[in-house]
């Protein structure tokens, strides 16, 4: 069985006044139909990581990997054209802040159904009616009112759910999420969690989930990726997160407050110039060996 | 699972009541009015501070000082300001001017013959302006430091920095002069003038009307040179502004989204990136066609072109106030109108202005 996707040896560089500048060094990992989480500060390189995946580094960033496969097929050695195929289609991403990743003059409905339409050759009207009925999966309420509405007149979390409607209604196998939720109230939070959750299962998809939230990632993920200045350090299960043995990851999980042991005082986030260049905790990625949904680390 | 937010808009989407729009037109009628009664103050004052006579300009200078005296209480200068101010406005509302001392002909008529002239000349610079600009720009913000962007610059460089008359010289003197690809300064050969009725004061809409196409192309003829020339600088100034605004938009994040989609570039830029520059567009548009209303005295002076501009200069050269002052309100008037005219659009286009 092959892999969603695999990457190999991913590196992102941009040009810097005093030279480039790497905002992710040498990374591997695969994704099977699993719920994976990528987490780090910012700067880590976590986005990059998922806008390579989708070849959305815009120039002067380059982009350089051995191999970047959606089921086998290398992605970079498809045309820009082809790219546009798997792009909504094949893969998908959620984007960060639903009020500023939806086109201000552009009707809700319309938006949408430019989606679905681009990659299924339907009309006008069942591209309406799909769109409704993903409305409608994504828990909004009048979805006739929506189709017909502007983005600035919805509100955070309402935003957010139409950006998963979006970019779920094409059916693409693999769905990257990039902080979906950092921009949302901690109490809308949880209702798109578990909305883009339960869609994303019922699909039987790949989810990318990339926060810099250590609980969240823990909740609905199978897996972590803890990535450190652009290399992944430590690779866990979800469930055994507390076991991580990475010193930076350790540092995450102490500065978090816990209901049951309550602490004094947190402790600060120490960091150590000797992890960038340290190979992972993990061991090396053993690259194109399938991962077990959910089991395999 | 709450969904409380669902409701929280619902009002604000219901269509407008009728009363509403009222409330609208009123608010728009108002400014309007504030606006215009500014513009006639300002305008009245200018023609009383100005260091010239209006008796002398009337009676001439070996006018006796009877006759001096009789023409100062006639122009009702003897009353005193604030009434003369009321009178300019009662009279300016009836739309009389008051006589041009130099056609000796009512400044309303004037103003009738000379603004559809630049009203033409402007109109069709304008639309080269936005046709050739607005692609330009587009591509050369696309493009961004490409050989096309350079181009584009260059362009726009020229158009900013050229005296409008040289290039205007120097085009009658290649394509009149020398090619004889368009036809001289006016608005017509003198054959073909006032063939056609004149039901707009637009040559090329009147020919169109009278469906006398030989009018109508030596019209064009005449019309391409000069309102090329203007349509050059606004192109300079529309297709600047278009590229920095597209540079902003593509910048934004629904840009990645659209191509996370997995859109073409080219519904990418045009779809997406270009339906919110529009917006932001039409302000600078309206500006620039405002601007080019209120008549390019020096491209209407050398194309003999007997528009507004170089009505109102001549009458300033001349001591005829009564055509500055006319001129002045129909060209402030212009601009109101255009600017009201974009804020409509400016709502249409953008669906949070409503």
């Amino acid at each position: 069985m092959t892999n969603l996707l695999d990457v190999e040896n991913l590196t992102v560089e941009f040009p810097t006044r005093t030279g480039p500048f790497e905002a992710v060094r040498d990374i591997s990992f695969s994704l099977g139909r699993e719920r994976l989480g990528i987490v780090g500060e910012s700067g880590s390189g976590k986005s990059i990581t998922g806008r390579s995946i989708l070849r959305l580094i815009r120039p002067p960033g380059i982009l350089k990997a051995n191999r970047i496969a959606l089921e086998g097929t290398d992605l970079q050695t498809l045309s820009e054209k082809q790219m546009r195929d798997v792009r909504g289609h094949k893969i998908s991403m959620i984007m960060q802040d639903p009020t500023v990743s939806l086109n201000p003059v552009m009707k809700i409905g319309d938006q949408i159904c430019e989606a679905y339409r681009l990659h299924a050759k339907a009309s006008k009207a069942e591209a309406r009616a799909k769109t409704l009925a993903m409305l409608e999966a994504v828990l909004i309420r009048d979805p006739e009112r929506v189709f017909n509405a502007y983005p600035h007149e919805m509100s955070g979390g309402m935003g957010q759910r139409i950006m998963i409607a979006m970019m779920l209604i094409p059916d693409p196998q693999i769905l990257i999420a990039d902080e979906p939720t950092s921009a949302l109230d901690v109490t809308v939070q949880k209702e798109v969690l578990e909305i883009m959750d339960k869609l994303v299962r019922e699909r039987g998809m790949g989810l990318i989930f990339i926060s810099h939230d250590l609980n969240v990632v823990s909740t609905f993920c199978d897996r972590v990726l803890i990535m450190y200045s652009g290399r992944i350090v430590e690779t866990c299960r979800a469930d055994a997160l507390h076991e991580a043995k990475h010193p930076y990851t350790r540092g995450l999980l102490n500065s978090l407050p816990q209901l049951e042991h309550p602490v004094d005082r947190l402790q600060v986030l120490q960091r150590d110039d000797a992890w960038r260049e340290a190979a992972s905790v993990s061991g090396a990625v053993k690259v194109g060996a399938a991962v077990k949904s959910g089991k395999a680390v | 699972m709450a969904l409380s937010d669902d409701t929280a808009d619902g009002e604000r989407q219901r269509k407008l009541p009728f009363s509403a729009f009222l409330k609208g037109a009123w608010q728009v009628l108002w400014t309007v009015l504030i606006t215009m009664i500014g513009l006639l103050a300002v305008t009245f004052i200018i023609g009383r501070v100005m260091p010239i006579d209006p008796v002398l300009s009337v009676v001439g200078e070996s006018a006796s000082q009877a006759t001096y005296d009789a023409a100062y209480k006639e122009l009702g200068l003897d009353k005193p300001l604030i009434t003369q101010f009321l009178l300019f406005l009662g009279n300016v509302l009836q739309g009389n001017f008051g006589e041009s001392l130099l056609t000796a002909r009512p400044v309303s008529q004037d103003l009738i013959r000379v603004f559809p002239a630049t009203l033409e000349l402007a109109t069709v610079g304008i639309i080269i302006g936005i046709v050739l600009g607005v692609p330009l720009g587009v591509v050369a913000a696309v493009k961004q430091n490409s050989w096309i962007d350079h181009i584009a610059r260059v362009i726009a460089l020229i158009g900013y920095s050229m005296p409008v008359f040289w290039i205007g010289l120097i085009g009658l003197l290649v394509l009149y002069g020398q090619l004889g690809w368009v036809s001289g300064p006016g608005r017509l050969d003198i054959f073909y003038v006032d063939i056609v009725p004149t039901v707009t004061g637009m040559i090329l809409v009147d020919s169109l009307l009278a469906r006398d196409m030989d009018v109508f192309w030596n019209a064009v003829s005449h019309i391409i040179l000069p309102a090329g020339l203007l349509a050059y600088y606004s192109l300079a100034y529309i297709s600047r502004m278009t590229r920095s605004f597209m540079l902003e938009q593509l910048e934004q994040e629904y840009i990645t989204t659209a191509r996370v989609k997995g859109l073409s570039e080219r519904a990418v830029i045009w779809r997406h990136a270009f339906g919110n520059v529009k917006v932001p567009l039409i302000t600078v548009i309206a500006l620039s066609y405002a601007g080019l209303l209120e008549g390019s005295v020096l491209t209407e002076t050398i194309f003999s072109w007997p528009g507004i501009g170089s009505y109102i200069t001549t009458g300033l050269l001349s001591a005829d106030m009564n055509a500055v002052l006319g001129g002045t309100v129909v060209v402030g008037l212009v601009f109101v109108c255009l600017n009201i005219f974009s804020d409509l659009l400016y709502k249409f286009f953008d669906p949070r202005a409503k």
